[in-house]
């Protein structure tokens, strides 16, 4: 298995969530919003300064700032 | 007959089309107001429909009911402790799964739900189809089909909530989520435990409050602890033990994981409630994205629509702002010509007509901006404004919404402070608003354009560059600072939805401008009513003021003396009236300087001016300074009157005469930063105490704005003075 992080993959690619780090209540709110392991997630974009990233998952779009998806693990699909 | 009254809940996702479904079903009978102790809205309506008073509560849009946000909170205290007779969960057909989260969290409170499936036209022309009575017999909730922006299914909904209320039938326990069985095991021990140690004190659901103290949910936990007494102790150790079994099986904190579980429950009634087809269409909405958040063009369009929303607000507001100004001008003309002069007169002219009047004209570019803010929000795009500039914002602290309030400062804080109701973190707001009057609003433009006309002339556009440049600069400082002290703690996260564009309703734009320009005007009629009363008192009073000379009796003088001479013809008349008229104004100007020399409002300058004394800014500067509090426009006026600035361009005539006295290119400059960074004026401090709903905070605004004001001119006055200027 080749773990990345979601804050390296590229834009137009598809990825499964592996695992959510982080702590307390942001890492709740991801979880939340239905980031959660096994969900597979579509990077749409970066924004124009290359931060927050733009993705969607479970159907809608979701904003993230790369510092955060930087805690999430995913597999490349 | 008289009609029995029912209370109903909306609640639902942010961008769920609630706010349009609570429109259509209140129209104009709404009321908003704010929820108590806290800045989020609380919009209620009341209608008669049916035979029943229906009182519609609009709950704030969340995603959950985790008690994190203060939306969150609010949201899930009314459920649990108003006991509405039904709540409606708006439920975003094209959303469905994430929408089912906060509706299997509102089925784990014991509350009548009701389910209106919304935009499901939308979904289905997406290839989703969904199955409203398989949803319905999964979950156990009657399930209404609406379609907002259409008006669609409004009196179904009520008729099934009624229904609902009346129906006295137990709320089941089967549908609610089931977890694992470890997971249950765990709720079902401390269940008993609570069913023992607590009996028929429990203000919710045995199960409900088992599954939240598992959850480590704060305000559950503290609140089951103080009713717990004796066994409070015993109570905490089962709590953790709860806790740790869950832990122990499945190697994370039991909140994460029971997340993790009513996803799944929700993925499995998607499952079978919803078909989806192959179907692809063209998606809209990605494709706008793809130009207005494009790499390239998306900031300069970005731009672009800023620039047009300022254009619009204060330029195209100028017309009807000058049109309100004409009629506070023709008002006080007619009470000048019909009212016998008396105190009274004076007090509502001078006080009451002018106070009001200079803030009232404001009232164009708020409906202006707040139109443009309302297009922002209702068609989406101000989610993507945050997207674009969150990676600045976020180096001050800030969330990237933050933004276009800040930008408004500029313009005018009034409509900027009122403009960070769109952010969701309370710090967030706070910091906002407390730095945002550093940003130059446009009343000070005419002081900073007088000071460096007269003291840098060629030069008086960089010097007014330098001081909006050093405005932001001291914000971003005081961001940062603020972040690291006094609102520490984590700026909120940037988990954002990026909602589908939508095209605005004009209904709502229309309620939404009305709600802010209504707020404004209220304030007009209490804090700013006073406001000018005080400040016009300080300025007329006392009434009798020994004059250092008899200016009366100069000017009969002068009359006297013309009536004597008997000009040889019309010119030499012509010269000689004139020559009386300059005479009388000078007298007339001196007059007026004196007797605000000489009042309260005066004496306080004079009062004052050993605290003006060490940034170079003399008592009649710091009188000047002080009229600035009613509005910063004022400042230049008074400068006028003090320094008897004669003839009939006011600006040049203001210019010679500082140019004239003792104030220094240095003075002017402390002074200049002096005006940039103190106190903002009575209307921006009204609408921060408002926003704020704080004293101490509104008080922390004022005196971190002008003690920063005083030590960076004394910096600058210094610090020239050291250099030899």
């Amino acid at each position: 298995m080749n773990f990345m992080l979601l804050s390296d993959i590229k834009q137009g690619h598809k990825a499964r969530i592996v695992h959510v780090g982080g702590s307390g209540a942001l890492r709740r709110r991801i979880f939340e919003m239905g980031i959660i392991k096994g969900t597979e997630v579509y990077i749409e974009k970066y924004a124009p300064l290359k931060d927050p990233l733009e993705l969607i998952v479970k159907g809608y779009h979701l904003s993230l700032r790369v510092e955060e998806a930087s805690q999430i693990t995913v597999e490349p699909v | 007959m008289t009609s029995r009254k029912l209370t109903i809940a909306l609640a639902g996702n942010p961008n769920s089309g609630k706010t349009t479904i609570f429109n259509n079903l209140t129209g104009a009978h709404q009321k908003v107001g704010n929820w108590s102790g806290v800045t989020v809205e609380k919009k209620e309506g009341v209608i008669i429909r049916h035979g029943y008073e229906l009182t519609i509560i609009d709950l704030p849009g969340t995603y959950s009911l985790t008690p994190f946000s203060i939306e969150e909170i609010v949201a899930r205290n009314f459920v649990l402790d108003a006991h509405p007779d039904v709540v409606i969960d708006i439920i975003d057909a094209s959303n469905l799964e994430r929408s089912l989260y906060l509706a299997t969290q509102l089925r784990e409170i014991d509350c009548k739900v009701l389910f209106a499936l919304n935009m499901a036209d939308m979904a289905k022309s997406r290839g989703v189809k969904i199955h409203a009575d398989k949803l319905s017999e999964l979950l156990d909730v009657p399930v209404v089909f609406t379609v907002g922006n259409k008006n669609e299914g409004m009196d179904a909904l009520l008729k099934k909530a009624i229904e609902l209320a009346e129906n006295t039938r137990q709320t089941p326990e089967g549908r609610k989520v089931h977890y694992s069985p470890d997971i249950e095991t765990a709720v079902a021990d401390l269940q008993n435990f609570i069913h023992q140690a607590l009996p028929e004190k429990l203000p919710y659901s045995e199960r409900w409050t088992a599954i939240k103290l598992i959850e480590d949910d704060k305000i559950v936990r503290e609140r089951i602890l103080s009713l717990s007494g004796d066994h409070q102790q015993a109570l905490e150790a089962q709590i953790r033990l709860a806790r740790q079994y869950i832990t122990d099986r499945f190697d994370d904190d039991p909140e994460i994981i029971m997340t993790d579980e009513r996803y799944g429950f929700i993925a499995g009634i998607v499952k079978e409630a919803v078909t989806t087809s192959a179907r692809q269409r063209v998606d809209i909405s990605r494709n706008i994205d793809l130009v207005l958040t494009n790499r390239f063009i998306g900031f300069p369009i970005f731009i672009l629509f800023i620039w047009g929303m300022f254009q619009l607000t204060f330029s195209v507001g100028k017309y009807p702002q000058e049109w309100i100004t004409a009629c506070v001008h023709a008002l006080s003309a007619v009470l000048e010509s019909h009212l016998p002069d008396s105190l009274f007169k004076d007090l509502l002219l001078n006080g009451i007509i002018a106070g009001v009047g200079s803030v009232i004209v404001f009232l164009p570019n708020i409906l202006i901006l707040f139109f443009c803010i309302s297009l922002f929000e209702d068609t989406g795009y101000m989610a993507r404004t945050a997207f674009l500039m969150d990676k600045i914002m976020h180096a001050i602290g800030l969330h990237g919404k933050s933004f276009i309030p800040m930008l408004m400062g500029f313009g005018c804080n009034v409509p900027a402070i009122m403009a960070t109701r769109t952010l969701e973190s309370e710090k967030d707001r706070i910091l906002t608003i407390l730095i945002t009057p550093f940003m130059s609003c446009s009343a000070k433009l005419p002081i900073y354009i007088v000071l460096t006309g007269t003291f840098f002339a060629a030069r008086a556009g960089t010097v007014i560059f330098i001081i909006y440049l050093t405005g932001v600069v001291l914000s971003i400082i005081t961001g940062r600072l603020l972040r690291t002290t006094l609102l520490k703690g984590l700026d909120a996260p940037f988990v954002m939805e990026l909602p589908p564009y939508r095209i605005p309703m004009a209904k709502s734009v229309m309620i939404h401008m009305w709600e802010r320009s209504k707020m404004f005007l209220k304030k007009m009629g209490n804090v700013i009513l006073i406001g000018s009363i005080v400040i016009w008192t300080l300025s007329a009073f006392p009434r009798h003021i020994e004059y250092s000379r008899n200016y009366e009796a100069e000017i009969q003088n002068l009359q006297r003396q013309e009536a004597l001479q008997k000009p040889v013809n019309a010119a030499a008349r012509r010269t000689l009236e004139k020559e009386t008229a300059a005479a009388m104004d000078d007298i007339k100007g001196q007059m007026q300087a004196e007797h605000v020399e000489k009042s309260y409002m005066g004496q306080l300058g004079k009062l004052l001016a050993p605290v003006f004394a060490p940034i170079g800014i003399d008592w009649r500067g710091s009188v000047a300074l002080l009229s600035g509090f009613v509005a910063k426009e004022i400042v230049v006026s008074t400068l006028g009157i003090l320094y008897v600035a004669r003839g009939d361009n006011k600006t040049e005539a203001l210019r010679t005469a500082l140019a004239s006295s003792d104030m220094t290119p240095l003075s002017a400059v402390s002074m200049l930063v002096f005006v940039l960074l103190y106190l903002p004026c009575l209307a921006t401090i009204a609408t921060i105490r408002r926003e704020l709903r704080s004293w101490k905070w509104t008080a922390f605004s004022i005196g971190y704005s002008t003690s920063l004001a005083w030590v960076m001119a004394f910096l600058v006055y210094h610090s020239g003075r050291f250099l030899g200027f």
